[in-house]
C-alpha cells in the first residue's frame, strides 16, 4: 500500500499520551445504576423539551425528550424505570451550574421500548430516510463538542471526500482507540451508512501512528469486507490534530475558512464512536443510550474503557475500575488539555463525556503563580489556528474586548498549546474563554438595549399621539361650547334642557324613595 | 492693492456660496453624535443620570449639559466607550446618580397585586402587562430592570430578582479576579511535552 501524501497544521505539541494503561484493557460494561441523571442541555443549542411526566413509567430507548429547535437531539431513556423528577440537578460542566434534567430510578428490568425497527439493509433508503433515522436516535458526535450528528449531515450535497477522526490526540482519552480495537466492523458499517446519507463515494479513517494495534484490527476488518472507497490513513501523533481543521489539513493540504465550516470546502468530519453510533442507530434501531468513556489517572486502581449508560454517575465508573487509589487528588471530565475539573463523583455522564480523569497530586500539580509575559512568542509558534495569543492575552488582561476581534479571538479553539508552551505560565486559554464569554454576553446585552431602545420610542410616541389626540378633543370641545354661546336663544335653550334634565331625575328619585315601602309596579 | 482686495474678496464670495450650498445639499437629518452616544448607552431607560430616559441623556451629552459619568447601569464600560467616542477622559462613575448593580427584572407577587395600573404607566419600555382592577405581570425579556416601576406601587408587591445564571448565560471568570478557577486543579498541568 502506498502512503498517501501529507501535510503538516501550524504549531501544536508532540505530548505524552498517557493511554499506555487504560487502551490494554479489554471494554468493560458499567452495570446500569439505580438511578439515572439525563440533562435535558448537552450541547449547543436550545435545551430539550421533556415528553414524559414525573411519576410515568419509561422504558430502554424510549425518547423523554425532544429537540426545541432544529439544532438539538432527542434525549432517550438509558433504562427502564419510573421519571422520579424533572428538575435542576448540577450537571457536568466548568461552571459547576445546575440545569435543569429528567432523573430515572430504574427497575433493573432494563426492558426495551418497542418503538423501533431494525434494519437488514440500509440499502433502499435515501439520504432523507437515513438523516431522518440519525435523528430520531439522537445522536451527537461522541467527541466531545457533541453536536447533533443529524445537523450536520444535512450539511450540504456533493462533498468530496468523508473524514472519520480517531485521531484522539489529546493525552489520557483512548475510548476511540479501543473501540477499534474490539468493534473496527460497527464503525465501518457506520461508515457506509454516513456515506450513502452524504452521498459520497470516497472516506478515509484518520488514526495516529502511536494506535498500531487499533490501526491493525481495522485494516483486518476492512480487508475482510473487502470495502470499496474507504482507507485508513495513518498520521503523525501532534496535538490537536484531533481537531477537524487540523486534521483536514493534514489529510488535504487545504484550509477551511476562518467563519467557514468544513463542508464550504467539501470536506465532512465525523469521529469513528459517532459513525459506530450511526449505524446502530439505522441498521439495529439503537438510539444512543450508552457510550464509551476512558476512565484513567493514577488515581483509579484499573484503568480502562468502559461502556457506559448516558446518565450514569462518575463514581459508578470509578467503582467498575477498582475504585480509587490513595494518591486520588483530582477529578477531571474530559483530556489533560481541554478537560475541566468536576466538583464531585455524583456528576452523571452525559453524550460528550469521553473521559474520566482521576488524577493524584503528581500528575496535576498546582499552577505556579503567573509571572509576566516576556514576548517570547513561544505561544505563537504552537498555536495551531496561527492566532497571536500574547496579543490576545494583553488586551484580555485589560478587559479590551473590541480589540480582540481583530486578532480573531473567535477563531481560537481552546486547545490549550499555548498554556503548555508559555514560560511564564501564564494562563492564557482562561484568558481566552473570560474574553469568549465576555463578548457573547456583550452581544446578548446590545440586543435587549436595541430592543428596549425600540419599546421606549415606542412608547413615547404612543404618548405623544394620545396627548395630541387629548388635546385636540378638549379644543373641539371647547369650540362648541363657544359657539353655543354664541347666540343668545342657543344659550337659553341649553339651560331649558339643563334644567329640565335635572328636574327629571329629581321627580325619578322621589318617585323611588316614595316608590321604597309600597309595592313595586304601577 | 485693489487687484488683490478685488482677488480675496472674489475667493471670499466663491466660497461663501460654496459653504453655503454644502450645508443645504448635504444637510443631516437629526443629530449623528446623539446617535452615537445613544447606541452606547444601555438603554435602561431607568433615568438615574436626571434625565427622562437613555436618549434625553444623549442629547445632553451632546449638548455639552451632562457629564459621561452618569449612567449607573452602564458603569465603567460605558464611561470608557463614551470617554472613546467623545475624545475625553474617562472618570470614575458620578456617586451621586447611584452604584452599579448587577442586572435584576422586577417580579410583581401576583396574589397581592391590586391591579392599580400605576406601575404599567411608570414601566419606560411598556414591559408591564395588565388592566385596571386585574392583576398584572412583567414580561421578564422585556424588562430592563430600571426599578421605576418599585416606588408607585401602593401595596409593595413588586420586587427586584436577579437573573439567574445558566449554562447558556454563565461567563467564565477573569483569570486574576478573586472567583477564578486558578485555584481549581488546572488540567493542563497534566500535559506533559515529549
Amino acid at each position: 500500500m502506498s502512503t498517501p501524501r501529507l501535510w503538516r497544521f501550524h504549531g501544536g505539541l508532540k505530548l505524552d499520551p498517557r493511554t499506555t494503561r487504560a487502551a490494554a484493557e479489554p471494554i468493560v460494561t458499567v452495570p446500569v445504576p439505580p438511578r439515572l441523571v439525563l440533562p435535558l442541555s448537552q450541547h449547543v443549542g436550545q435545551p430539550a423539551e421533556p415528553t414524559v411526566a414525573v411519576g410515568e413509567r419509561v422504558l430502554r430507548g424510549q425518547p423523554i425528550a425532544r429537540p426545541s429547535g432544529y439544532v438539538g437531539a432527542k434525549v432517550h431513556a438509558s433504562s427502564s424505570g419510573v421519571v422520579t423528577g424533572i428538575a435542576d440537578q448540577p450537571v457536568p460542566h466548568p461552571s459547576g451550574l445546575s440545569a435543569p434534567c429528567i432523573v430515572i430510578d430504574t427497575d433493573g428490568m432494563d426492558e426495551a421500548w418497542e418503538g423501533y425497527e431494525p434494519l437488514d439493509s440500509f440499502a433502499e433508503l435515501g439520504a432523507a430516510e437515513l438523516r431522518a433515522r440519525v435523528r430520531a436516535a439522537g445522536v451527537v458526535g461522541l467527541g466531545g463538542a457533541a453536536f447533533p450528528t443529524a445537523v450536520k449531515l444535512g450539511a450540504g450535497s456533493g462533498l468530496k471526500l468523508l473524514i472519520l477522526n480517531a485521531a484522539e490526540c489529546e493525552p489520557y482519552i483512548c475510548c476511540d482507540e479501543r473501540l477499534l480495537c474490539e468493534r473496527p466492523d460497527e464503525v465501518l458499517t457506520g461508515a457506509q451508512v454516513l456515506m450513502r446519507a452524504l452521498e459520497i463515494g470516497r472516506c478515509c479513517i484518520a488514526i495516529e501512528e502511536d494506535k498500531p494495534a487499533a490501526r491493525r484490527a481495522l485494516e483486518a476488518a476492512l480487508a475482510a469486507r473487502g470495502q470499496p472507497g474507504i482507507e485508513v490513513i495513518p498520521v503523525p501523533a501532534i496535538y490537536p490534530e484531533g481537531g477537524e481543521r487540523q486534521l483536514i489539513k493534514v489529510l488535504t493540504g487545504e484550509e477551511v475558512p476562518a467563519r467557514g465550516v468544513p463542508p464550504d470546502i467539501g470536506y465532512l468530519c465525523h469521529n469513528v464512536g459517532t459513525a459506530a453510533a450511526v449505524g446502530r442507530a439505522v441498521l439495529r434501531g439503537e438510539p444512543l443510550i450508552s457510550r464509551i468513556v476512558t476512565v484513567t489517572g493514577e488515581g483509579v486502581a484499573h484503568p480502562r474503557n468502559l461502556e457506559v449508560r448516558l446518565g450514569t454517575p462518575v463514581a459508578d465508573l470509578v467503582a467498575s475500575c477498582g475504585g480509587y487509589t490513595a494518591s486520588a487528588a483530582h477529578l477531571l471530565m474530559g483530556g489533560a488539555m481541554m478537560g475541566f475539573p468536576l466538583a464531585d463523583d455524583t456528576l452523571p455522564v452525559i453524550k460528550g463525556t469521553n473521559c474520566i480523569v482521576a488524577a493524584s497530586r503528581e500528575e496535576i500539580r498546582p499552577r505556579a503563580p503567573a509571572m509576566p509575559c516576556i514576548r517570547c512568542g513561544e505561544c505563537a509558534e504552537v498555536c495551531p489556528a496561527q492566532l497571536l495569543p500574547q496579543q490576545l492575552y494583553w488586551h484580555a488582561r485589560a478587559a479590551e474586548l473590541d480589540q480582540l476581534g481583530d486578532y480573531h479571538l473567535f477563531d481560537c479553539i481552546e486547545c490549550g498549546c499555548c498554556d503548555v508552551a508559555c514560560p511564564s505560565q501564564i494562563p492564557l486559554t482562561q484568558y481566552f474563554r473570560y474574553a469568549k464569554t465576555e463578548l457573547w454576553a456583550r452581544d446578548r446585552d446590545r440586543i435587549r438595549s436595541d430592543l428596549a431602545r425600540e419599546r421606549f420610542e415606542a412608547r413615547k410616541q404612543r404618548i405623544e399621539a394620545e396627548q395630541e389626540a387629548r388635546k385636540r378633543r378638549l379644543e373641539e370641545k371647547a369650540r362648541a361650547a363657544e359657539q353655543a354661546r354664541g347666540s343668545e336663544a342657543a344659550r337659553k335653550a341649553m339651560i331649558e334642557d339643563a334644567l329640565e334634565r335635572v328636574q327629571a331625575r329629581r321627580n325619578q328619585g322621589d318617585g323611588e324613595s316614595a316608590t321604597d315601602d309600597r309595592e313595586p309596579g304601577r | 492693492m485693489i487687484a488683490a482686495v478685488t482677488v480675496i474678496a472674489g475667493l471670499a464670495v466663491i466660497f461663501g456660496l460654496a459653504l453655503g450650498f454644502a450645508a443645504v445639499r448635504f444637510r443631516t437629518e437629526g443629530d449623528p453624535v446623539v446617535d452615537r452616544i445613544d447606541a452606547l448607552l444601555p438603554q435602561t431607560q431607568c433615568g438615574q443620570c436626571s434625565y427622562a430616559g437613555c436618549r434625553p441623556y444623549a442629547e445632553a451629552i451632546a449638548g455639552g449639559q451632562a457629564d459621561i459619568n452618569r449612567c449607573p447601569p452602564g458603569g465603567e464600560a460605558t464611561i470608557r466607550a463614551l470617554a472613546d467616542l467623545l475624545e475625553r477622559d474617562p472618570k470614575p462613575l458620578d456617586p451621586e446618580s447611584g452604584e452599579t448593580k448587577p442586572k435584576t427584572v422586577a417580579v410583581i407577587d401576583e396574589p397581592l397585586c391590586i391591579g392599580c395600573t400605576l406601575c404599567i404607566q411608570a414601566c419606560p419600555v411598556d414591559a408591564i402587562l395588565g388592566a385596571g382592577k386585574q392583576m398584572h405581570t412583567v414580561i421578564a425579556s422585556e424588562c430592563t430592570g430600571c426599578e421605576l416601576c418599585v416606588a408607585p406601587c401602593p401595596v409593595d408587591c413588586i420586587a427586584m430578582v436577579e437573573e439567574p445564571v445558566t449554562l447558556k448565560t454563565w461567563k467564565w471568570p477573569h483569570p486574576a479576579s478573586p472567583t477564578s478557577l486558578a485555584h481549581a486543579p488546572d488540567p493542563a498541568q497534566a500535559a506533559e511535552r515529549r
